[in-house]
Formats: structure tokens, C-alpha cells, sequence
């Protein structure tokens, strides 16, 4: 590394009690996953195993070399495919969907790959509650080298009018917006790569 | 809360803090191609964003709060408590959420197969834990005090004692990992992840308070840190944030 210094501070030291406010956020650093993906073996999985008509969204986490991230995590939030959440605070009321939680975390392997399997969302509406936004996941990226989670969506190739109404894509450039669609793969599902910096640059949303 | 074109009536989750900054720390060398260089783009919350999956009791076995006793006997260091409470940003405690931590042996050292940090791994002690708030939103891990450990961000680098936490709160807004570190440590000065959160103040969140109350004798030191997430309300009322203080 050029830019590598001898030495780093001296930072001044901490002098006050704590204060009310929010706790800020910390890397998640190189060695999370003995603590927050091995210890979970359904964490891929954010449908049970019998539902077959289950799809896989993967890809790799890059930097901005185009080099592989191998510890980064991954985490999907997303609607089920009636467009509903099992949750208090949907307005619309909470709906269970069988053998599905909505949720999965996914570590990256040595080569940068992340997966996780999941049915396809249903549309859900937009903040105004009225206008439908095209089916996505959210989608939380965490890396050793990042200070605060990244937050983005995963839009899905195969549905380009729905796609093209959308409120948020439509919001975007057109170079951040074709960053979000993820591509359809014959028998498997959808493919996304995650960059975190470059030419290619994924769009991350401030949440 | 909002009110949406159609009547729904959504939470609404405060923006990210000034001085939590989101991206780059050049001094925290791995920051360089791994930051973002392009401005966020704005994301209204829908509904969405202003859910996320609610972990809870069915993640966490009976002894899971207990670092401690993992093994087939105790471990090597300071056997410590650490507890508090997980709150909003309003002062209501968050109850029935997971808490997950990992962290270093007493010697500096991970299991994790990637740290090569020259200090023995302890048979009796992984470093990891899980538990789930109480109805006042209170938690509470018996573990052992992490070791320092060197790292190769600058010359003489050593990360701070610390502990780290990921919470997922009740909506995605609440998504917190962070870092819990103890009083009067005197590595911070030279620590680029403690000090990337620019704001003293939030800064200052992040060290837990020794805590002689809790202390158990002739047993464990206690250290208290309470966990603030973000939201709902843009801020808390005068009464809760004194009576939190």
C-alpha cells in the first residue's frame, strides 16, 4: 500500500461521560463470521427447504480494483409473493406466508460469492402508499474496510415494465439504475454483483 | 409517524446521525477501495424500509449468554459481566430482540481461521454469544475481557479492548454493528475504527462505564452499555432524554 503512514494520531483522548443519542456504527471487521454466519445454518435460506419453486440470488462483492471482498455479508429483507410482511408495523397488517421469513444473511466465500435462496417478491406500494414499485429486495451489504452498512436493491431482469414504473429506479440516473437489475439465469435465478466502488459502482441508498 | 396518499400510516425513521459518518476514513486503510464515491441516493421509506425481520427467542439456547460456558471447562482471562439496555432513539427499551456478539480470547486472539496473531486460542472459549432483551429491554452476557491484539493498518497498530454487537432492531433503519469498548483504554489514541466516528460525543457511546452495582463479589466485574438505535421518532421527549441522560 503507497499510502501507507508510520503512525496514525495521536486521536485526543475520550474526556466526557456518555451523552443521550445514537450508538454509531463500527465495521463489522474481518472475523464476524464465527459470530454471525456459522452459527446460523438456515442463513441462506430465507424459505424453507420444501417450497420448490424457490429461486437463488447471488453474485460476488467486489472493491474497487474489481477484486473480490472475501468478508463481506450480505442480509435480503423483502416482501412475500403476495406483497405482504409478517410484521406489526406494515399498516395493511401483518401476514404470515408459510415456510418463509423474508429474511437471510449470506457470507462471501474466498472468491467474493455470496447466495441466498428466497421466493420472488410480490409489488409493494411506495412510500406515498398508493403507487406500486416493481418487485426488489433490500439488501445490506457489511465489509471489513466499511464503517456503516450499505444499504441497496435488487430489481429483477425479467420484469422490465414493472421495472420501469417504479418510482425509486425511475428517480435514478440511468447509469445507478441499471446497477440495481439483477440478471435472470436459466434454472437457478438471478445473478447480482455487488460493487462497492469503481466505474461500475452499485447505487447505495442513504436509510 | 406519516400519513401516506392512500391513508397508511407508517413509522418514520430519523436520518443517520452527523458525525456517523458512512464511507471513507482514509487512516482506517481499508477503507480505500471499499468506499462508496458516489453520494447515497435518496430512499423513501416504504414499507419496506420501515419493516425488517424481528429475531428473537427461537435463535438463542439456554447458555448462549454465557461465553463462559462453552467448553469443557472455564476459560483463561477476567471473567466479566456486561449488560444494559437496548433502546430507541426515543427512550423506549426494545424487548425480545437478538443480540449477537463475538470476540478475541483473553490472549488477543480469534478462532477465526484468517487471524494468525501469534497468541494461544483457549480450548474453553470461542467468543461467541447470543441473547435476547427483556421486556424493559435489558440484556446481560457473562464473558471474558477480549485481549488487545496488534493489526497491520500502520506501524504498531493495536485495536482497542472491545466486543463486538450486531443488532437488527425492528425495522432496517435499526440495523446497528458496532463495537463496545471499556473505560480508560490506552490504545484509543491510535485506534483509526474508533476514531472514524468524527463526533466526540457518539464517539463516547461506544465505551462501556464500569459498573460497581452490578459488580459480583468475589466472582465478576461488571461494565454497563446501554445501545441507542435510531428512530422512530425524530427525537426523544426532554423528560426521556434526561432521565437517560
Amino acid at each position: 500500500m503507497s499510502s501507507a503512514k508510520d503512525t496514525v494520531g495521536p486521536y485526543p483522548p475520550p474526556t466526557q461521560e456518555p451523552t443521550w443519542g445514537p450508538t454509531p456504527s463500527q465495521t463489522v471487521g474481518p472475523y464476524f463470521s464465527f459470530g454471525l454466519t456459522e452459527p446460523w445454518e438456515d442463513r441462506e435460506d430465507a424459505v424453507a427447504a420444501y417450497h420448490t419453486d424457490a429461486i437463488e440470488v447471488f453474485g460476488h462483492v467486489l472493491d474497487g480494483r474489481g477484486d473480490p471482498i472475501p468478508d463481506a455479508m450480505i442480509e435480503t429483507w423483502q416482501a412475500d409473493p403476495n406483497g405482504r410482511f409478517n410484521h406489526p408495523d406494515d399498516p395493511r397488517g401483518a401476514v404470515p406466508f408459510e415456510g418463509f421469513r423474508g429474511f437471510a444473511r449470506s457470507g462471501t466465500d474466498t472468491e467474493g460469492r455470496w447466495r441466498v435462496r428466497t421466493l420472488k417478491p410480490g409489488s409493494i406500494p411506495a412510500a406515498d402508499g398508493v403507487t406500486p414499485q416493481a418487485p426488489h429486495l433490500l439488501v445490506t451489504v457489511m465489509a471489513r474496510g466499511v464503517l456503516r452498512q450499505l444499504t441497496t436493491r435488487i430489481y429483477f431482469g425479467d420484469e422490465p415494465e414493472a421495472n420501469a414504473a417504479d418510482p425509486v429506479l425511475q428517480s435514478l440516473p440511468e447509469d445507478a439504475r441499471r446497477t440495481l437489475i439483477a440478471e435472470p439465469v436459466e434454472g437457478r435465478g438471478y445473478r447480482f454483483d455487488i460493487h462497492l466502488q469503481g466505474d461500475d459502482e452499485t447505487a447505495f441508498f442513504e436509510l | 409517524m406519516s400519513e401516506t396518499e392512500s391513508g397508511l400510516q407508517i413509522p418514520k425513521y430519523s436520518p443517520i446521525p452527523e458525525g456517523d459518518d458512512p464511507s471513507n476514513f482514509p487512516e482506517y486503510r481499508s477503507t480505500e477501495y471499499r468506499f462508496p464515491k458516489r453520494p447515497l441516493f435518496h430512499l423513501p421509506q416504504s414499507i419496506g424500509e420501515i419493516t425488517g425481520p424481528l429475531l428473537g427467542e427461537d435463535r438463542v439456547g439456554p447458555h448462549d449468554h454465557d461465553l463462559t460456558a462453552h467448553g469443557h471447562g472455564e476459560p483463561i482471562g477476567e471473567r466479566i459481566i456486561v449488560h444494559g439496555r437496548l433502546l430507541d432513539s426515543g427512550g423506549r427499551p426494545l424487548a425480545g430482540q437478538l443480540i449477537e456478539i463475538w470476540q478475541a480470547n483473553a490472549c488477543g486472539r480469534y478462532i477465526h481461521k484468517v487471524d494468525q496473531h501469534p497468541a494461544p486460542l483457549d480450548p474453553n472459549f470461542t467468543g461467541v454469544g447470543r441473547t435476547v432483551t427483556d421486556a424493559e429491554g435489558r440484556y446481560r452476557f457473562i464473558t471474558i475481557k477480549p485481549g488487545a491484539y496488534p493489526w497491520g493498518n500502520h506501524h504498531n497498530a493495536w485495536r482497542p479492548q472491545h466486543i463486538h454487537f450486531s443488532l437488527t432492531g425492528r425495522a432496517l433503519p435499526q440495523r446497528l454493528v458496532t463495537q463496545m469498548y471499556f473505560p480508560g483504554d490506552p490504545l484509543f489514541f491510535q485506534d483509526p475504527i474508533f476514531n472514524a466516528v468524527r463526533d466526540e460525543k457518539a464517539r463516547n457511546r461506544m465505551i462501556s462505564q464500569f459498573d460497581i452495582e452490578e459488580t459480583v463479589p468475589e466472582w465478576a466485574l461488571a461494565y454497563k452499555w446501554d445501545i441507542v438505535l435510531r428512530g422512530p421518532d425524530e427525537t426523544p421527549g426532554i423528560e426521556t432524554a434526561e432521565e437517560h441522560g
